[in-house]
């Protein structure tokens, strides 16, 4: 049995501890979000947050995350209103969709390290995540329009 | 002897897939509180069109229904794969409808035999049903007027309609209230409909207009349902186990006695497939798809393997140039009078070969299906772009009738031509047929790489016949390449004019609006490449490798005939004869095609000087198809380091003439998307065969680009109020030749095989 909190929700997880994290959020909790893509860690798509880390959920086991808070996409936002989730409609940026909830989490992440990030430094973190559908450009443009309303809500704070 | 080659009786594909509506009727009737817009099916009288629609003996392939609540729901059979698709379709039916786009939702419908041809992809979905949508459309408006007319006691002629109300005077009425009083059963012949005034562009409200797609928020918090999310009571999951070869493998024996010790692990099963479609396929079953997938690790099969186990990518390249070598095979797509005499009598004869390597297609989401059996019904769960070309494969795999099988639509988390060929269903199904439950099969990455249908590596052979003033006196162009729709929809083959087959979709762009005296062009099935992989439809499919040579070559013969690139394909784009464009869907031709290159060049500032090691090159296409031509031009600028020969896409050029742009964000955003996958192919992904299938299988070897790898874009539309044609392949095809002629200007080294690898281009720098 794993514990760990799942989405502000406190879970227990009872399947083998070496299960990937990415398919006990799926298949055990039924939050299919977030996606698989290589199984390797190098596309990004099963990107989730670890104690608000970006981790790839398909080489962590599920037994490594006990204890810790677990976010996925559907748990970064209660009205699915995060200032990325925004952005991305805003600016249309999806295609086929699939790795989107992916780059959304790791951008999330990136902007608490990053708040005000250059083209280079969206570009050095966002490089993990495979689009196949290369909509590159309108995902780093949504980052800085995500940053810009993060900054002016925290300047009126 | 007509030089022209044809495609079979009427099964080209695009008449298939605009015949599919354009001539039938429309049927109009409310029943239920609900007003129904449905083309009537072929052949049925249109005597009470209430009493079909209550039957639903329509023809469902797009319909609207107006509820009488205002709600207008578009319901439609195409492929959701990220080109937003359903919005552009809706925007062309609420626009002539005059209806509130606010009121306007989207419903992907599932596959059913009697929906017709089920198929996205050549990017013709918006050229395909602009205008028999925009007719339904102005029938629906016309009966609405006259019935809301008729409800307010005045006359139709002095009504209009206009974002979902019928007004008269200060009077008006809303569609939702015609809906809920109005008593409608119309029909509207085929004849009728075709004859139905649609508004003037000036009058257009969102064609053309910035627009959100319906399909995005739900793909941004995880909502977004795709095949691989589909789950059902009492499913069991399944990994295959896939075979040393595509075609011939057999499984002698399996051993999972290791396999046993996983947890959940059930047994393995070994596939008996009476289509042929997964031969020598094991599938192990497990409770969870980790206990499947590490499992699978575990079991030993033992296999005799089909007779391709050592071709190699050299192998298949080698057959296919010695294919060129013979006269005698191939299907003469085109084959003009005069060409042999031409080169014969030529005063000098340029000549010109190149290559390209094959190509993953990488879809982001692994090929997956669920299937389980309900009330006597297969139900297959999967997203698929190309519904009726497996269904009758699945039929036969499970010994059932057609209508026995069904699809269920997901979203599809990347489709490029991968799920056109649903090949990826027939094992979920004999696995939940054996077993006798539900099936949920998941392909790890590795699985679906080894189980792609990989573009197909490819040879050809350029010529050109010059007289002694240097204008161009005859061209022929030789391609060969596994052939996709050979192996998997024979019926859409062409016939050459010596009578011979081609594969059309593997040549579509090599008979180009270059005026180049007389022409000859030749198809080759490469059978070996047939027999060692499974060729696939690849965003652009042929057009991707015809482009590479005949756009690489047109800027050889250029710098071979000291002219300058642009201004020699503007000597060739005269649109003259053949190359004039016909109505309604290739108006002014050649001179459109010519007009692109003028603009790009413009943008571009092509003739300027350019930095140290860096160049501009330019290419030029139709897209994908004669019939439905989208005039593009790109200007490509590259940086090559000659330390190391890595090539830098600094900036690409687009020129793009559409028609009619209906959807901009998104038309812009679907060329974005074609033009890095252009420059993908060229500098970045590629694989070759090895021991009978693809080297690399995931992303530690194959690398598609990526964000830090994306040039600058400047990305223009001509504005036109042409028939509208498709975006989702044609900037695909030329980024690879602009990239390598802009190579050739920067550093003076000429790239003829495709992917461009820094090793290649310092060999040539060196040598």
């Amino acid at each position: 049995m794993t514990d760990f909190v799942l989405n502000g929700r406190q879970i227990a997880l009872d399947v083998p501890p070496e299960t990937p994290l990415l398919w006990a959020i799926r298949d055990e909790a039924g939050l299919t979000g977030t996606k698989f893509g290589c199984g390797i860690g190098m596309c990004g798509a099963c990107t989730v947050h670890v104690n608000g880390r970006a981790t790839r959920s398909c080489i962590t086991s599920l037994g490594a995350v006990e204890g810790t808070r677990v976010t996925t996409i559907e748990g970064l936002d209660p009205n699915d209103s995060h200032p990325l989730q925004q952005a991305w409609v805003e600016l249309q940026v999806p295609q086929c969709g699939y790795c989107q909830p992916g780059q959304i989490m790791q951008a999330a992440a990136m902007l608490v390290d990053f708040p005000n990030p250059s083209d280079t430094q969206i570009d050095a973190v966002m490089h993990g995540n495979l689009c196949r559908c290369m909509t590159y450009s309108r995902i780093r443009n949504a980052i800085k329009l995500a940053a810009r309303a993060m900054r002016s809500e925290a300047d009126d704070e | 002897m007509n030089s022209i080659g044809t495609l079979k009786g009427k099964r080209s594909w695009q008449t298939a897939s605009q015949a599919n509506i354009s001539r039938r009727g429309l049927l109009i009737g409310s029943t239920g509180g609900l007003l129904t817009l449905a083309f009537a099916r072929s052949g049925l009288s249109l005597i009470n069109p209430a009493q079909a629609i209550e039957t639903r003996v329509f023809e469902p392939t797009i319909w609207y229904e107006i509820g009488s609540d205002g709600r207008i729901v578009v319901n439609i059979a195409e492929a959701e794969m990220g080109q937003h698709v359903g919005t552009a379709l809706a925007r062309i039916v609420a626009d002539e409808l005059e209806a509130d786009w606010a009121q306007v939702k989207l419903r992907h419908v599932d596959s059913d035999p009697k929906w017709g041809l089920m198929l996205t992809g050549g990017s013709w979905s918006v050229w395909s049903n602009f205008l028999p949508l925009s007719q339904a459309a102005a029938a629906g408006r016309k009966v609405l007027i006259d019935e809301g007319a008729r409800l307010m006691g005045v006359s139709a002629a002095g009504s209009q309609a206009r974002n979902s109300r019928v007004t008269s005077g200060n009077r008006s009425i809303s569609y939702a209230e015609i809906v809920r009083r109005g008593e409608i059963s119309r029909s509207f012949s085929a004849d009728e409909l075709a004859a139905m005034p649609l508004k003037p562009a000036s009058e257009r409200r969102l064609i053309g207009k910035p627009s959100r797609a319906l399909d995005i928020p739900a793909k941004t918090n995880g909502q977004t349902r795709y095949g691989i999310d589909a789950r059902v009571d009492g499913m069991v999951y399944a990994r295959p186990l896939i075979p040393p070869t595509r075609n011939g493998s057999r499984i002698n024996s399996v051993d999972d006695a290791a396999a046993k010790s996983v947890p959940g692990y059930l047994r393995t099963l070994v596939l008996d497939d009476p289509s042929g479609t997964v031969p020598g396929w094991g599938m192990v079953i497990a409770e969870s798809f980790h206990a499947a997938n590490t499992a699978a690790g575990l079991v030993n099969v033992d296999w005799t393997p089909g007779k391709t186990a050592n071709v190699s990518e050299a192998d298949v390249l080698e057959h296919g140039r010695r294919l060129i070598g013979d006269a005698g095979i191939g299907g003469l797509v085109v084959d003009e009078p005069g060409v042999d005499d031409a080169f014969a009598a030529a005063d000098a004869i340029f000549e010109q070969s190149y290559t390209t390597a094959c190509v993953l297609h990488f879809q982001l989401e692994p090929v997956n299906a669920l299937a389980f059996q309900t009330d006597g019904v297969w139900e297959i769960h999967t997203g698929n772009q190309w519904q009726s070309l497996i269904i009758p494969v699945l039929a036969k795999a499970l010994g059932v009738t057609e209508d026995k099988v069904v699809l269920r639509t997901y979203m599809i988390g990347g489709g490029f031509g991968r799920r056109l060929n649903g090949d990826y269903a027939v094992p979920a199904a004999l696995a939940a047929q054996a077993l006798g439950r539900p099936v949920k099969m998941v392909l790890t990455r590795e699985d679906d790489s080894l189980f792609d249908s990989i573009r197909s590596p490819s040879n050809q052979l350029v010529r050109m016949a010059f007289d002694s003033e240097g204008g161009v006196t005859a061209m022929e162009h030789h391609a060969t390449a596994g052939w996709p729709t050979q192996v998997m929809a024979p019926a859409f083959m062409g016939e050459g004019t010596n009578g011979k087959e081609f594969d059309p979709f593997s040549i579509h762009g090599a008979d180009h609006w270059y005026s180049v005296g007389a022409h000859r062009l030749r198809g080759i099935s490469n059978d070996l490449a047939n027999e060692t992989f499974r060729p696939g439809w690849l965003r652009s499919v042929g057009s991707g490798w015809v482009n590479w040579a005949l756009e690489s070559f047109m800027d050889e013969a250029a710098h071979r005939s000291g002219i300058d690139p642009i201004e020699f394909r503007l000597g060739l784009l005269t649109a003259k004869g053949r190359n004039s464009g016909s109505s309604p869907n290739s108006v002014g031709g050649a001179a459109r095609q010519a007009n692109v290159l003028r603009r790009v060049r413009e943008m571009s500032g092509w003739g300027e000087p350019q930095a140290t090691d860096a160049g501009l090159g330019v290419a030029t296409s139709f897209g994908q198809e004669r019939a439905s031509p989208t005039w593009t031009a790109c200007v490509a600028r590259v940086r090559v380091d000659r330390s190391n020969g890595i090539v830098r896409l600094e900036k690409l050029f687009l020129v793009t003439d559409a028609g009619t742009i209906i959807h901009p964000d998104g038309a812009v955003a679907q060329v974005e998307g074609a033009a890095l996958w252009g420059a993908s192919m060229a500098l970045h992904e590629g694989t070759e065969l090895e021991s009978g299938n693809v080297r690399d299988t995931n992303l530690n070897s194959y690398t598609p680009l990526r964000m830090r790898d994306m040039p600058e874009f400047e990305i223009e539309f001509i504005e036109s109020s042409e028939v509208p044609t498709g975006l989702g392949e044609p900037a695909t095809t030329i980024v690879g030749p602009a990239i390598a002629n802009a190579i050739f200007s920067a550093v003076g080294v000429r790239m003829r095989h495709l992917p461009i690898r820094p090793e290649a281009v310092l060999r040539a720098l060196q040598a």
